[in-house]
C-alpha cells in the first residue's frame, strides 16, 4: 500500500489515487506527425528500477502529482508537482 | 526419454522408484544453435518444442535466468478458454485450445487439463449484448458456446448471490470447452518433450546482450558466455521491455503487477470457472481443493511479483459479493505475477526491425492459455521467417498502423487494460 | 456449565493459565468433552486423552496434535454449524468456548475406520507426481473418470454453503512503533517503546500476551510485571487475538483482530473479525520461532509432537500430552520439556539425544532422567496412538524398542522470518543455529528468537534495545528504565543441525501434504532440484502450515541430495500470508447490496411513487419505464415512446455529467479537447462536441453551452462522467497547465429533465417565466436563464429523441418542484413521463449513437460523424485518427437495419451475414420495437456502410440458434431532415 505525498494534501494512501502512467513522455507538436503521436501515446521505457509516472489524486484534490517511484521495490524518492521536475536516483 | 505411463508407475514401484530418470537434461551450452529461444517459461519451451517437432529444427537451445517455469508459467490462475470477441484473437486462442486438448498425449505428460467450463456472469442489459455479440461471434467461427439465462445460471453455480446482490446475475456466457489445466506441468511437460527431441534446455543463464552484426543478430550475452544463433526468439513475458531494449526496440509494453489467491484445501464447491461482471473477479477450484481467485491488474507499473492491499480489498469484497459462502473460508496464500500490458491488450508474435530476431509477449493476462499455441505460431514465425496467418495480425506495427486488436474499447492505457 | 465433571485423565490438578473453577463443554465429532477457559480446543483434547485428531491429505494417515500454536500441520477441524462452519480451522489456536462443536475432517466414514486410508497401503505406487505420469488414457477418461475421483479425495474441510451470518469491519491504525509479537522480545520492545513516549501497537496472535513465557513458570512474574507495566501506559494499545499477515509498502502492515471467535457468536452489532492497516513510522518484528520436527520413519504417528508443545501442554495448559515420555533433541532448548512432563505427572521420560553427553544431557541424568546420547530415533510404533519408540545407536543397526505413548521431537528453532521476508529484509543464514535470520531494513528490525536470540533474557535483551532504537528512529530518546527478567543463563542454543534418521519407512517433512523424505530426493532425480521446483513437484510446503515445522527439513533433505549445503539450497519463498486470513474480514462491508454505493437523482422518490421499474447505469438508478397496472414492459416503452412522438413526455436525465468550465483560455481549452470547434460558438448557444481520446477513437460526446465568453457548460454522458472529468484535469495539469482554465464538476448540483414531443413548448410555456420559447425567440440550440414555479431553471433547446425538446435544468433542490409543475402544465397534452428504455427507444429512432456504439471500438467515422472535424488547429486524436487502419474503407460503419417481417425481434450482439455465408460483416449494436416505422429495428456497424443501404442481410444469432432476415437502412429512421427539432 503505497503512501503517496501529494504536494497539496500532504502524505495520503494510495486508496485515495487512481495511478496514470508514464509522465516522461510529453504530448508532441500538432504537426510533429503520426510518428511522434505513436511513440506518445503507444511506446514507453517501462524500466525495473525509478520510474517518473502520474499519480491522479482522485478521491482528494483532483490534482495530478508528480511521482518517482521504483517498479521492483516500490520506494518512492519524490512526488511533486506536475511542472516540477524531479531528481531521479542512480539505481 | 522414459515414457510416462500407469505400467511405468507400477514397475517402477517395486524399485522404490528409483528408475526414474532427469525428466529433461542438464547440457551446458553450445558455442552455437540455428535457434536460440531466451525465456525458459512456457512459451520459450512450448517454442523450442514445436520447432523441433513441427519444423525438424533440433540444433536449439532455451535460455532461462533462473529454474524453468517460474515466471508467470508458475504465477497464473491456470485457466484455459478461447472466448474472444475479435476473430484475430479468437481463431489464435482457439488452436490453441485444440493443442491443449490433445496436449497430454502429444508430450506424454498430464498436465490435467480438465474442461471444466469458463462461465462470464453478466448483469445488466448492455453486458447480456456484448456477452451475445462475443458469444455469437465465437460460434460462427466454429467455437462453443452457449448464454445461459439466470434460472440456468442457478443451476450450475448455485452458490451465487441470487438474492441480495447490488447487481443482480442476469446471465452468463458459457465456454464449455474451456478449464483449467496444471500450471507448472505445462513447463515441465514441454520441456521434458523438447529435450526429449534434442532441443538443450539451459537453467541459470541470463541473457545480458543480444550481439548483432549490422542489422542482423547472431547471438546472445550470457552470464556463461556468448552463444552464437541463426535466430533469436524473445519469449520474456514481464521481462519483454528490458530484453527487447538490449536490441535497441521500444515497444507498446508496460509490466504490471497482478495478484493471485488461494484458499485452504475444500471438498469440492466450485465446480466451474466462473468470473464476475460486476467487480473485478474470477474463481475456480484446483484439484487439490484450493480456491484459486483473482481480480483485476493492481494498476500501476511494476516489476515486483506482489501487489498491495488496495486491490485485494476490491477482490475479496467482489468474490463475497458474488458468492456468499466464500466470506468464512480462509485464504492462504496471495502472490503477484508480472504482466507484459500492452497498449491494446492483445499479445505479439512477430518479426523485429532486426533481422533474426522474434518476440513473443504482450500477453497481458491471457498468457497461460495461449501457451501451446503461442509456441505453435512462433516456431512457424521463427522457422518461415514469416507468421502463421494465425498470428498475421500480432504485430508491432499495428499501433502506429492503427490496426488495434482492442478486445474492450479500452484505449492505450495498460493499467486498464 | 453448572454440571459437575470428572477431571479428565490428562489434566494436573494445578498450573498454567487455565480457569479451573468454571468448566466448558464441547463436542467432538459429536463426542460431549469438557474444558476450562484459557484451554485451546486441542489442550481440551488431549486432556481427555484424544489422540487421533485427523486424516492427513494423501494417504489418509491418522494424525495427532503436532503442535500448540497456528504451525500445526494436523489438528484441523470444522468448528462451528450450518452457516457458521468453519472449516479448516487450528484446533491448536482455537481458543475454547461454552457449546463449541467441532467435528474433524478428511474421513468417511469415520476418524478411526477410514475407508481411503487404502491410500496408504497403495503409497509405493503414488509417490510424488504420479499423476503427471499417468491418467493420460484414454483422453476423455480426466474429467469423467480420474479427476471426479481425485477431487473428493482431496480437500481438507468441508465449507458451509450459506451466506455467513456475521459481519466484519475494516479498521486503520497510524502508530510509532509497531511491535509484531508479544514475547519476551515484544513485551520489552513495547515497554522500552512506549516509556519513551513513542505511541506503540503490540499485537499478538494469541489471545494471551507472553508468547513462550506462558509455557515458563519461573518467568510468571516478569511475565505479570510488564502486562501491568504494559496495560499502565496510556500510549501502548495491546492487540491480543491479532495476527499481522502482511508487510507492505511504506511501512503498512495488515493484520486481522479475531474479535469473537473465542464466543459461539458474535454479540449483537459486533463484528466477528477486524481487518486492520496499521501504517508504522518503525516496526519490530519480535515474531519468535518455530520448533523444526526431525525426519525419521513414523514421525507423523498420533503421539508424536514437538518438544515445546509438549512442555506447553504442561506447562501453560496442565496438561499431560503423555504418561511415558521420550525426547528426541538435537538441542539443550528441549531439555525443558523433560522438567515441565516431570512436573506434570509423567511416569517417565527418555532423552534420545543426537548428539555426545553434553551439560544438558549430564544434569538430566543428575536429576535420574534416562538419557542416550549419540542416539537416535528410527521408528514410532502404533497406528492409533503411539505405544512404542525405536531407537538406535547414531547410525547403527538394529535398535531397541522403548515403551512410549510420547514422542517429543526437537530439531532446533527456525526464527519465524515470514513478515521480514516480505519486507525485503536480506536474509542470512546463521550456521550457529543452522537458520536463516533477517538483517534490518529502513524503519524496521528484528528482535528476539525472531532473529536468533533465542532464550528468555536474550531475547527480554534484545527487544528491550529494539524497542528504544524503534522509539529513537521514531524520535523519541528517553531512555527507558525496566528490570529485566532474573534467573539463571539461558541455555546454550546453538545447535548442530540433524535433519533426518536415514532408515526404512516413510519420513515425512510436510505432515499436511504427506510429503516423505523419499518424495523430495525422488523430485531430485528427476531434475526437479531447485527449491521452487522441487516445492512444486512435491508439494512440500504448500499446506496451510506453510510448511513452517518441516520446511527447512526438506530443503536440508533436498541439499544432501544436491551435495550442496542448505544455505546454498535456501528455503521457498515466503509467500503471503504469514496465517491464513478471513476472507470474510477482508470483504468487510463492501458486499452484498452495499458491494457498491448506490446513486438515486433528486427525482427518485417521485419515479418509485410513479411505479417505475428501475435498471442500473453505472451506479446510478433510473427509472427504465413506468407501467400502469397488468402493463407488459414492451407495451410500457412503446406508450411511453409513442407520447413523446405523438404529444409530450418528460424524463429525468439528471445523470448526465456536467462540467462548469471558466477561464480566459476556456474556449481555446475546448477547442483542443473537441474534434470540432467551440471558439465560434456564440454566448447563449448550445453545441453538440465530439470528445476523441489520443488514439484517434472517439471518447464521448455531449453538448457544450456557451454562457460567457469566459464560461461554458459542459455535458458528459452518464457513463463517461468521471473519466471525462479526469482526461480533462491530466490536459490542464499536465499538457497545457499555461492556460488559463478552472473547472469543477456540477453533476450532482444540477438535476434536468428532458421535455419532449410536438407539444413540449405548449407546455412548458405555461410554466416558464422571464423567457420567450417562440422560435424565433429561442431557436434550436438557444440556451437561456428562466424561472419556473419560481425556481430558477435554465433552458437548452436540444433533442435527443429528435422531436421539438427542451432540456430543463434546475439547482438539485428544485428537482421536484419543477418537475411537478411540469407534469401539471402537460396534463391537458396528456404529458407521460418516459424512462431510460423509451429514451433509447428515441435516440435508436432518430439515429443518434450512445454507449453500445461509441464502445471505445469506433471511430468517429465509424458512427458517421466524420464531418464535425475541425479542419484547422490541434485537437487531441487528431494525429492517430489519420492512421491507416482507422481510416480504413472496409471498416464497419453505422447503418439502421430493420426486420424484413416488423414483428420478428431481434437482438442487439447478433451480427450481419450474407444468406448462406457465416462471415460475420459487422454486428447489432442497438435494437428496439419502435413507434415509427414500427417493428423490429436497430443499428449497426457493417462493413461497406451505406454502400449497402437496401440489402438483405441475415441478422445471426447462434447462440438461440436464430437468424432473421434484415434491410440495411440509413440509420435516421426519423426526420432526416431535421425539420422536427427546429420546429
Amino acid at each position: 500500500m503505497h503512501l503517496i505525498t501529494c504536494p497539496w494534501c500532504g502524505p495520503r494512501d494510495e486508496a485515495e489515487f487512481a495511478y496514470r502512467g508514464d509522465a516522461t513522455v510529453a504530448r508532441p507538436a500538432a504537426d510533429a506527425g503520426i510518428d511522434a503521436f505513436y511513440d506518445y501515446v503507444y511506446t514507453r521505457a517501462n524500466p525495473r528500477g525509478w520510474h517518473t509516472e502520474w499519480w491522479h489524486h482522485a478521491a482528494g484534490c483532483h490534482q495530478f502529482v508528480k511521482v518517482v517511484r521504483h517498479t521492483l521495490t516500490h520506494a518512492i524518492a519524490a512526488t511533486g508537482k506536475p511542472t516540477d521536475t524531479l531528481p531521479v536516483p542512480a539505481e | 526419454m522414459t515414457r510416462y505411463s500407469a505400467f511405468g508407475l507400477l514397475t517402477k514401484a517395486f524399485g522404490g522408484h528409483a528408475g526414474w530418470g532427469r525428466a529433461w537434461r542438464d547440457p551446458a551450452p553450445k558455442a552455437s544453435y540455428d535457434v536460440v529461444i531466451i525465456g525458459g517459461g512456457g512459451h520459450g519451451l512450448a517454442s523450442a518444442y514445436y520447432l523441433a517437432k513441427e519444423h525438424g529444427i533440433t540444433n536449439v537451445a532455451v535460455l532461462e535466468k533462473g529454474p524453468i517455469g517460474l515466471g508467470n508459467t508458475g504465477r497464473n490462475t491456470t485457466i484455459v478458454r478461447s472466448n474472444y470477441l475479435l476473430p484475430e484473437n479468437n481463431h489464435f486462442y482457439e488452436w490453441s485450445l485444440k493443442l491443449w486438448e490433445g496436449l497430454e498425449q502429444d508430450i506424454n505428460y498430464n498436465v490435467m487439463m480438465s474442461q471444466r467450463g469458463v462461465l462470464n456472469l453478466f448483469h445488466s442489459d448492455a453486458q447480456k449484448a456484448a456477452a451475445a455479440r462475443r458469444g455469437n461471434a465465437m460460434r460462427l467461427i466454429g467455437v462453443d458456446a452457449e448464454l445461459l439465462d439466470r434460472e440456468q445460471v442457478r443451476a450450475m453455480v448455485p452458490l451465487l448471490d441470487f438474492d441480495n446482490a447490488r447487481f443482480p446475475v442476469m446471465g452468463g456466457l458459457l465456454q464449455p470447452r474451456g478449464g483449467t489445466a496444471r500450471h507448472d506441468a505445462v513447463a515441465w511437460g514441454f520441456a521434458r518433450a523438447a529435450d526429449a527431441r534434442g532441443v538443450d534446455i539451459i537453467q541459470h543463464c541470463e541473457v545480458t546482450g543480444i550481439r548483432r552484426e549490422g542489422d542482423r543478430v547472431v547471438g546472445v550475452e550470457t552470464t556463461r558466455g556468448f552463444i552464437g544463433a541463426g535466430k533469436v526468439g524473445m519469449a520474456v513475458a514481464g521481462n519483454t521491455s528490458r530484453v527487447a531494449a538490449m536490441a535497441g526496440l521500444r515497444l507498446p509494453i508496460e509490466s504490471h503487477v497482478l495478484q493471485a489467491f488461494v484458499t485452504e484445501g475444500l471438498k469440492p464447491l466450485v465446480d466451474t470457472v466462473v468470473t464476475f461482471g460486476a467487480g473485478h473477479f474470477y474463481i475456480s477450484q484446483s484439484d487439490k481443493g484450493g480456491l484459486v481467485f483473482g481480480g483485476d491488474l493492481d494498476g500501476y507499473n511494476s516489476y515486483a511479483q506482489r501487489g498491495t492491499l488496495q486491490m485485494v480489498e476490491h477482490v475479496f469484497a467482489a468474490g463475497v459479493a458474488m458468492m456468499p459462502c466464500l466470506s468464512r473460508l480462509r485464504v492462504l496464500r496471495q502472490w503477484g505475477g508480472v504482466m507484459d500490458m500492452t497498449m491494446d491488450g492483445s499479445p505479439l508474435i512477430c518479426r523485429t526491425p532486426v533481422e533474426g530476431l522474434y518476440l513473443n509477449g504482450g500477453w497481458c493476462y491471457g498468457g497461460f492459455k495461449a501457451t501451446p499455441g503461442s509456441g505453435w505460431c512462433f516456431a512457424h514465425t521463427i522457422a518461415n521467417d514469416a507468421p502463421h496467418r494465425l498470428n498475421a495480425a500480432m504485430t508491432i506495427e499495428r499501433f502506429r498502423d492503427g490496426r488495434l486488436m482492442d478486445e474492450r474499447g479500452t484505449g492505450p492505457w495498460p493499467w486498464a487494460q | 456449565m453448572t454440571r459437575m465433571h470428572r477431571r479428565p485423565a490428562m489434566r494436573a490438578r494445578t498450573g498454567g493459565h487455565i480457569d479451573r473453577d468454571t468448566t466448558l463443554t464441547f463436542r467432538f465429532d459429536g463426542r460431549e468433552l469438557t474444558g476450562h477457559p484459557g484451554d485451546t480446543l486441542a489442550s481440551a483434547l488431549l486432556a481427555h486423552g484424544v489422540r487421533i485428531v485427523g486424516r492427513s491429505f494423501k494417504y489418509h494417515r491418522p494424525r495427532g496434535i503436532y503442535t500448540a500454536g497456528p504451525e500445526e500441520p494436523n489438528a484441523l477441524a470444522g468448528i462451528g454449524t450450518g452457516a457458521r462452519r468453519t472449516p479448516n480451522t487450528k484446533m491448536t489456536a482455537a481458543e475454547l468456548y461454552q457449546g463449541m462443536v467441532a467435528e474433524s475432517q478428511n474421513r468417511w466414514p469415520s476418524l478411526r475406520f477410514d475407508a481411503l486410508a487404502v491410500n496408504s497401503a497403495l503409497a509405493r505406487f503414488l509417490p510424488a507426481g504420479f499423476y503427471y505420469k499417468t491418467f493420460m488414457w484414454p483422453a476423455s477418461f480426466w474429467e469423467k473418470v480420474y479427476e471426479p475421483a481425485i477431487r473428493r479425495a482431496a480437500g481438507l474441510g468441508r465449507a458451509a454453503t450459506e451466506p455467513d451470518p456475521d459481519h466484519y469491519e475494516a479498521a486503520h491504525a497510524h502508530c510509532d512503533v509497531l511491535v509484531v509479537g508479544a514475547g519476551a522480545a515484544g513485551l520489552a520492545a513495547a515497554r522500552a517503546a512506549g516509556e519513551s513516549g513513542a505511541r506503540v501497537i503490540l499485537a499478538e496472535q494469541d489471545f494471551l500476551l507472553g508468547g513462550g513465557l506462558l509455557a515458563d513458570p519461573v518467568h510468571e512474574g516478569w511475565r505479570r510485571e510488564m502486562t501491568a507495566a504494559l496495560e499502565a501506559l496510556g500510549n501502548v494499545v495491546r492487540m491480543p487475538r491479532t495476527t499481522v499477515f502482511g508487510y507492505y509498502e511504506q511501512n503498512m502492515l495488515g493484520a486481522i483482530e479475531r474479535v469473537a471467535d473465542h464466543l459461539p457468536e458474535p454479540p449483537p452489532h459486533t463484528a466477528r473479525q477486524r481487518y486492520w492497516t496499521i501504517r508504522a513510522r518503525e516496526v519490530v518484528l519480535a515474531t519468535g520461532a518455530d520448533e523444526r520436527l526431525i525426519a525419521f520413519p513414523g514421525n507423523d504417528r498420533p503421539g508424536v509432537m514437538l518438544a515445546g508443545a509438549a512442555r506447553a501442554y504442561a506447562n501453560r495448559f496442565g496438561v499431560l500430552a503423555g504418561r511415558r515420555a521420550v525426547l528426541f533433541t538435537n538441542n539443550d532448548a528441549a531439555y525443558a520439556t523433560v522438567e515441565a512432563l516431570a512436573a506434570a505427572g509423567a511416569d517417565r521420560v527418555t532423552v534420545v539425544d543426537t548428539r555426545p553427553l553434553g551439560p544438558a544431557a549430564a544434569a538430566a541424568r543428575t536429576r535420574g532422567v534416562e538419557v542416550l546420547p549419540g542416539h537416535e530415533v528410527v521408528g514410532a510404533h502404533g497406528g492409533r496412538g503411539l505405544y512404542s519408540v525405536e531407537a538406535r545407536a547414531r547410525g547403527g543397526d538394529g535398535g531397541f524398542q522403548i515403551d512410549a505413548d510420547l514422542l517429543c521431537v526437537s530439531g532446533g528453532y527456525n526464527p519465524a522470518i515470514h513478515l521480514a521476508s516480505q519486507s525485503r529484509t536480506p536474509l542470512a543464514w546463521d550456521s550457529g543455529i543452522a537458520a536463516f535470520v533477517p538483517g534490518t531494513a529502513a524503519g524496521q528490525r528484528s528482535a528476539g528468537a525472531a532473529r536468533g536470540r533465542f532464550g528468555i533474557a536474550a531475547a527480554a535483551r534484545d527487544g528491550m534495545e529494539a524497542g528504544g532504537a524503534a522509539a529513537a528512529a521514531a524520535g523519541f530518546a528517553r531512555r527507558p528504565a525496566f528490570e529485566l527478567p532474573a534467573g539463571g543463563a539461558d541455555p546454550d542454543l546453538t545447535v548442530a543441525p540433524f535433519w533426518e534418521v536415514t532408515a526404512r519407512g516413510k519420513s515425512f517433512v510436510d505432515l499436511q501434504h504427506d510429503v516423505t523424505t523419499a518424495d523430495i530426493r525422488l523430485a531430485h532425480r528427476e531434475g526437479y532440484e531447485h527449491i521452487e521446483h522441487a516445492k512444486r513437484y512435491t508439494t512440500h510446503g504448500m499446506a496451510t502450515d506453510q510448511g513452517k515445522t518441516g520446511g527447512l527439513v526438506g530443503a536440508a533433505v533436498l541439499a544432501e541430495a544436491r551435495g550442496l549445503p542448505v544455505e546454498a539450497v535456501g528455503m521457498p519463498t515466503f509467500r503471503p500470508y504469514v496465517t491464513p486470513i478471513t476472507w470474510g474480514a477482508v470483504a468487510g462491508h463492501h458486499i452484498r447490496r452495499e458491494f457498491a454505493p448506490i446513486r438515486r437523482t433528486q427525482l427518485h422518490d417521485w419515479h418509485v411513487r410513479r411505479g417505475a421499474e428501475f435498471l442500473e447505469a453505472g451506479l446510478w438508478l433510473r427509472p427504465a419505464f413506468y407501467p400502469r397496472p397488468g402493463e407488459a414492459p414492451w407495451d410500457a416503452i412503446l406508450r411511453e415512446g409513442a407520447a413523446v412522438r405523438r404529444s409530450v413526455g418528460i424524463c429525468d436525465v439528471s445523470t448526465l455529467g456536467k462540467i462548469d468550465l471558466q477561464g480566459a483560455d476556456a474556449a481555446f481549452f475546448l477547442d483542443r479537447l473537441y474534434m470540432n470547434t467551440f471558439s465560434t460558438l456564440a454566448v447563449g448557444r448550445a453545441r453538440y462536441g465530439l470528445m476523441l481520446r489520443e488514439d484517434g477513437m472517439v471518447f464521448d460526446d455531449g453538448t457544450t453551452t456557451r454562457l460567457a465568453d469566459d464560461h461554458f457548460f459542459i455535458t458528459t454522458t452518464t457513463a463517461n462522467a468521471g473519466r471525462v472529468m479526469e482526461h480533462m484535469e491530466f490536459h490542464a495539469q499536465t499538457v497545457w497547465p499555461e492556460l488559463d482554465v478552472q473547472f469543477t464538476s456540477v453533476t450532482d448540483q444540477w438535476a434536468a429533465m428532458s421535455v419532449a414531443g410536438p407539444n413540449a413548448r405548449r407546455t412548458l410555456a405555461k410554466v416558464v417565466a422571464g423567457l420567450d420559447l417562440d422560435n424565433a425567440a429561442f431557436p434550436f440550440m438557444g440556451v437561456a436563464d428562466a424561472t419556473l414555479a419560481g425556481c430558477p431553471v435554465r433552458v437548452f433547446r436540444i433533442s435527443f429523441s429528435g422531436e421539438l425538446a427542451f432540456e430543463v435544468a434546475t439547482p438539485a433542490g428544485y428537482a421536484a418542484i419543477v418537475w411537478e409543475a411540469i407534469l401539471e402544465a402537460g396534463r391537458e397534452f396528456a404529458i407521460e413521463p418516459y424512462g431510460v428504455e423509451a429514451l433509447g427507444l428515441l435516440r435508436i429512432e432518430k439515429g443518434h449513437v450512445a454507449g453500445a456504439e461509441l464502445n471505445g471500438q469506433t471511430t468517429a467515422a465509424d458512427v458517421g460523424l466524420e464531418r464535425m472535424a475541425k479542419k484547422k488547429g490541434d485537437f487531441v486524436g487528431k494525429a492517430l485518427a489519420g492512421r491507416p487502419g482507422l481510416t480504413d474503407p472496409a471498416r464497419p460503419r453505422l447503418v439502421g437495419v430493420r426486420a424484413v417481417a416488423p414483428d420478428q425481434q431481434i437482438r442487439p450482439g447478433a451480427h450481419l451475414l450474407e444468406a448462406g455465408s457465416d462471415r460475420s460483416l459487422g454486428w447489432l449494436a442497438s435494437v428496439t420495437k419502435s413507434v415509427e416505422p414500427g417493428g423490429w429495428i436497430g443499428l449497426a456497424l457493417l462493413s461497406g456502410g451505406a454502400a449497402r443501404h437496401g440489402q438483405r442481410l441475415q441478422a445471426s444469432f447462434p447462440l438461440h440458434g436464430e437468424s432473421v432476415e434484415v434491410e440495411i437502412c440509413s440509420p435516421h429512421f426519423v426526420d432526416p431532415e431535421n425539420a422536427r427539432v427546429r420546429a
